[in-house]
């Protein structure tokens, strides 16, 4: 007689996932589990400790793109196992990142014959972007200088001191001094003359900004070109530009054709931009043009040849995949500029709606200029009781990311909230966020204020005659002191 | 009376989308176009011109892996719209990030306490990877050479003849020399006895690879550090080793976990590992380890600040997506250890069936060992009637991508096919493998040889019929060489960028 047994290894196919042993036991962090478990719990426990992460499209700090048609999202996973760097086995997708290039190349005005393709590739994201852009620019300083017999080991950049972390990266990591032009109080951007000023002849190139991470604003690059050409001409340097237009460059073009910013302006060499920002693809993809090839050392180019057709290829990621890029096509072509051009007038609309309903509350100044990216920065005309810390620490309950800011040198009295609007942020929600700062308002007059108190505290402390203090003191004081307390919570101006 | 007229934009709702006119005319190329398109169209526009690429899953070529579980392709579409820098935002997607870091750290023996975290960061591949660790290694011999007041202008890094290609973008944009140990014919992958030797004090570090990508090799890193250490004791030099196991990395802890190659040997300070390789994620994301903190110069760290924690950084992108890393963590908590070693079993098992499938038909040499990354290198034993290009080529045909190399120097003269054996490479794919590539070896025997090739090997007689009577007798080796050198020039392949 046989003797059955029943094998009991049973949390697979009976139980259902929450009543398995696997939901039991924390999940594994510092060491690879021993054993495999079933999909469908690695998939609901993953799942469930991701519902804790911040909603993206509620995340009002970030420009990077949060949405995308569902047909275009069909598009992503299919082509989510395809390796972009195999340019023989995918040539179509190879192809239609050249389409990119030279589409982008041509919106930027770029002085390309009828029959020439442009230089240009597709990055990670606009980190990549200008790293590639500055190692260009260092390289073919690098020649010059050996050329006349000149050291060449302590290259730098003229920027303004709004510049995103990754240029500071890029100086750090490729050796290159960065020269920044500090900022002043209600002057936010770089000042075209400063930054003439702090060229010398070891400056590789002045880097102008269109679309400040802070407020939004377009740097004067046209001021920037005249008199850079200048100064050119008495000293015989041949300083050239680049433009960082991560934010700005998939909004100029459709909103402010008239502004000369770009390929126009002779002395401007390169541009970047985030294809992921306004360029209206999910996170991961960025593009670089040079104006010709001349720009482009030649020695940084490696040449893959496949099938007879040579693809150089300059970008310091190898593998990563194509989603992005087959995105970024699908939005040029089913777009088109009429559907670009609607979606950032469109954008520029719901950041009306909400200056307005900001400057109806009476509480705010707003820091950032009609003309420029669609945000509104506004910070408290009155942050003696209460600061912009708080106010973004409480819109977060109501399920809003709005981040508070610092500005950078010599500012750094300002503090500013910034509202990023996105194709997805709609007049709805502009309303909705207008109710919801209200609401927030209402609850902090009727807290006591956390930094009076400390300040009272100090004084006492120091039995000393309180010294009349003018209106920017104060300020300094309290941002200073608010600084200080949340130093180690917040970032203060590396922003995204 | 108001007149109505029908607004014939039609195209839209009415015709299907084949009719419509946006499939009639070209497709824009080169400039935007000035008006929209229907989401339809753009979409099957878009996806039509890719039926054109080729399968991924029958991309032989590659490493990277192509096919994931539908759970984790419900992961990943979920979080493909969050920006994984964000990590105010997304605290826990930047938890797992540092989940998987000590996981990995842990899978090297990185010599980590209980309580403390490994050193590490994910990153976009195994290029950014490897970027990162040679720009620690550059600036910590910098920090040393300026303490000792010696010049640092001339840093080098020394490695086989046979890294990728990322090794080489790494020296040309940091400004390092590359000192290349070249490789002879049967020894494919770097001499530790000669990398040694070319160490001089401007060495940065030594730089050994666990999985070669021609060969799939595993480099002797055992005796790569013993005599490191020698020639160190020697000289006070102190230069460090750096492992590049982008593909060896996943496989040697499971499949050979005596090998004594990661953190646990006193020289190797960092370790980078492809997550899309035999990490089993998509396309996107790698690893890189560092022995501890001492082993990052701290002024490459950028500090963000977040709720009380520090969190530091170091990568060279910004902005990514987070669907990889999640993907990658999805795979260490689904398969675990055993899964892992199971599915590299797998490949192995599938590794060697190939293999005897291509030694039963008696015409091809294997040059991959047993011990190394699953896949199959295998050369022709003679060239003289038709290449590997030309299988290559056939093998097209069929559906399949089996790319034809030849090796860097000192072996150029040696031309290899090679098939690399991934999770989704089945028995039965392998199987029809083999048996396709016996219906191309039949037909290329059936083929008269290509007149051209032979005549490259006479001299400047024009009377064509009887040279091959007066062709000058070459061994096979000699033969071998020109053939390689004639096709690699009229097919323009690359020769030794691999990924």
């Amino acid at each position: 007689m046989v003797l059955s047994k029943i094998v009991t290894r049973t949390d697979t196919p009976i139980d259902c996932t929450f009543a398995s042993r696997y939901v039991q036991t924390a999940p594994p962090k510092y060491k690879m589990p021993e054993n495999s478990i079933p999909k469908e719990a690695a998939y609901q426990i993953i799942n469930d400790e991701l519902m804790l992460d911040g909603n993206p499209r509620l995340n009002l700090a970030s420009f990077v793109t949060t949405w995308m048609e569902p047909e275009c999202d069909k598009l992503i996973m299919d082509s989510i196992n395809k390796n972009y760097v195999d340019m023989d086995e995918y040539p179509v997708t190879t192809e239609l990142q050249n389409r990119c290039v030279n589409m982008i190349a041509n919106l930027f005005n770029a002085p390309l014959g009828d029959g020439d393709t442009a230089v240009g590739v597709g990055t990670v994201g606009s980190s990549e972007a200008i790293m590639l852009a500055g190692l260009a620019f260092k390289r073919k300083w690098q020649n010059k200088m050996k050329q006349l017999g000149k050291p060449c080991d302590k290259p730098n950049i003229v920027t303004g001191a709004n510049v995103q972390v990754c240029w500071e990266k890029f100086a750090r990591y490729f050796e290159v001094e960065l020269k920044e032009v500090k900022l002043s109080e209600g002057y936010y951007v770089m000042d075209p003359e400063k930054a003439v000023e702090m060229v010398d002849e070891n400056t590789i190139c002045v880097a102008a900004i269109l679309g400040s991470t802070l407020n939004g604003e377009f740097e004067d690059v046209k001021r920037l070109n005249d008199l850079l050409v200048e100064k050119n001409k008495e000293t015989g340097w041949d300083t050239p530009i680049h433009v960082d237009a991560a934010s700005g460059g998939f909004i100029a073009p459709f909103l402010y054709p008239e502004l000369e910013w770009d390929f126009r302006l002779p002395l401007v060499k390169s541009i970047n931009v985030s294809g992921h920002k306004y360029g209206l693809v999910y996170a991961g993809i960025g593009w670089v043009i040079w104006r010709n090839k001349e720009d482009l050392p030649e020695e940084l180019i490696f040449h893959i040849n496949y099938l007879g057709a040579d693809q150089p290829t300059f970008t310091l990621n190898f593998s990563k995949g194509s989603s992005q890029i087959i995105a970024q096509y699908y939005q040029l072509i089913r777009l088109g500029f009429e559907g670009y051009r609607n979606i950032m007038e469109n954008c520029q609309e719901n950041a009306l709606v909400l200056k307005a309903g900001l400057e109806k509350t009476g509480r705010f100044n707003i820091v950032s200029k009609d003309e420029g990216v669609p945000l509104v920065a506004f910070s408290l005309k009155d942050n003696s009781r209460h600061t912009e810390f708080e106010v973004s620490d409480m819109l977060r309950r109501s399920g809003w990311i709005v981040p508070a800011y610092t500005m950078p040198p010599n500012a750094q009295h300002v503090t500013v909230l910034r509202v990023v609007i996105r194709e997805d942020f709609s007049r709805t929600l502009a309303e909705r966020l207008v109710n919801d700062i209200e609401k927030v308002l209402v609850e902090l007059d009727s807290f006591p204020s956390k930094i009076t108190q400390k300040l009272i505290a100090t004084e006492e402390e120091h039995h000393k005659a309180v010294v009349k203090k003018t209106a920017i003191e104060v300020q300094r004081e309290v941002t200073n002191a608010w600084r200080k307390m949340i130093a180690d919570r917040k970032k203060t101006n590396g922003v995204c | 009376m108001v007149v109505t007229t029908t607004i014939s934009d039609s195209d839209e709702h009415l015709h299907s989308t084949f009719a419509s006119r946006y499939a009639r005319t070209s497709l824009p190329k080169f400039k935007i176009p000035l008006g929209s398109m229907p989401k339809d169209a753009a979409y099957q526009i878009v996806k039509d011109e890719l039926m054109l690429d080729g399968n991924p899953r029958l991309n032989l070529a590659s490493f990277v892996t192509t096919w994931m579980e539908p759970e984790c392709d419900k992961l990943i579409m979920a979080s493909i719209n969050k920006n994984y820098v964000d990590m105010d935002v997304y605290p826990v997607t930047t938890e797992l990030q540092n989940r998987c870091v000590n996981m990995i750290a842990h899978l090297f023996n990185a010599p980590v306490g209980e309580s403390e975290t490994a050193v590490g960061v994910g990153t976009i591949g195994s290029s950014e990877a490897i970027m990162l660790a040679g720009l620690a290694f550059k600036r910590k011999w910098q920090a040393k050479r300026k303490a000792q007041g010696k010049p640092t202008d001339k840093p080098n890094i020394v490695t086989g003849a046979n890294v990728q290609v990322c090794w080489e973008k790494f020296a040309r944009y940091f400004e390092v020399e590359l000192n290349e140990v070249k490789l002879k014919e049967g020894y494919y992958v770097m001499d530790p006895a000669k990398a040694v030797e070319m160490v001089d004090e401007n060495t940065i570090c030594v730089a050994a690879i666990l999985g070669s990508t021609l060969t799939g090799e595993f480099e002797d890193v055992k005796l790569l550090n013993e005599l490191l250490s020698k020639k160190n004791k020697e000289t006070g030099w102190d230069t460090p080793i750096h492992v590049d196991a982008a593909s060896g990395g996943f496989i040697a802890p499971f499949l050979h976990p005596e090998l004594e190659w990661d953190f646990s040997l006193p020289l190797v300070k960092s370790i980078n590992v492809s997550g899309h390789k035999y990490g089993l994620v998509y396309a996107g994301v790698g690893w890189v380890v560092w022995r501890s903190k001492e082993d990052l110069p701290d002024e490459l760290v950028f500090h963000i600040n977040y709720l009380g924690s520090d969190q530091p950084t170091f990568t060279l992108n910004f902005s990514k997506g987070s669907s990889q890393i999640i993907a990658q963590y999805y795979q260490f908590i689904r398969l675990g250890f055993e899964g892992y070693k199971d599915i590299m079993e797998s490949c192995m098992e599938n590794a060697k069936l190939l293999k005897q499938g291509i030694t039963k038909t008696g015409k091809f040499d294997i040059l991959s060992k047993d011990i190394g990354v699953p896949l199959v290198a295998f050369s022709l034993k003679d060239s003289s009637r038709y290449t590997v290009f030309q299988i290559s080529e056939s093998l097209r045909r069929f559906g399949w991508i089996v790319p034809a190399y030849t090796m860097p120097p000192d072996a150029e003269h040696v031309a290899v096919l090679r098939v690399v054996i991934r999770e989704d490479f089945s028995h039965s794919l392998a199987e029809r493998l083999v048996f396709d590539i016996e219906k191309v070896i039949k037909e290329m025997e059936d083929l008269p040889p290509r007149v051209s090739l032979e005549s490259d090997h006479f001299t400047l007689d024009h009377k064509a019929d009887e040279q091959h009577l007066r062709k000058k007798p070459k061994n096979a080796d000699e033969g071998k060489k020109e053939i390689c050198s004639y096709w690699r020039r009229i097919s323009g392949k690359k020769t030794s960028s691999v990924c």
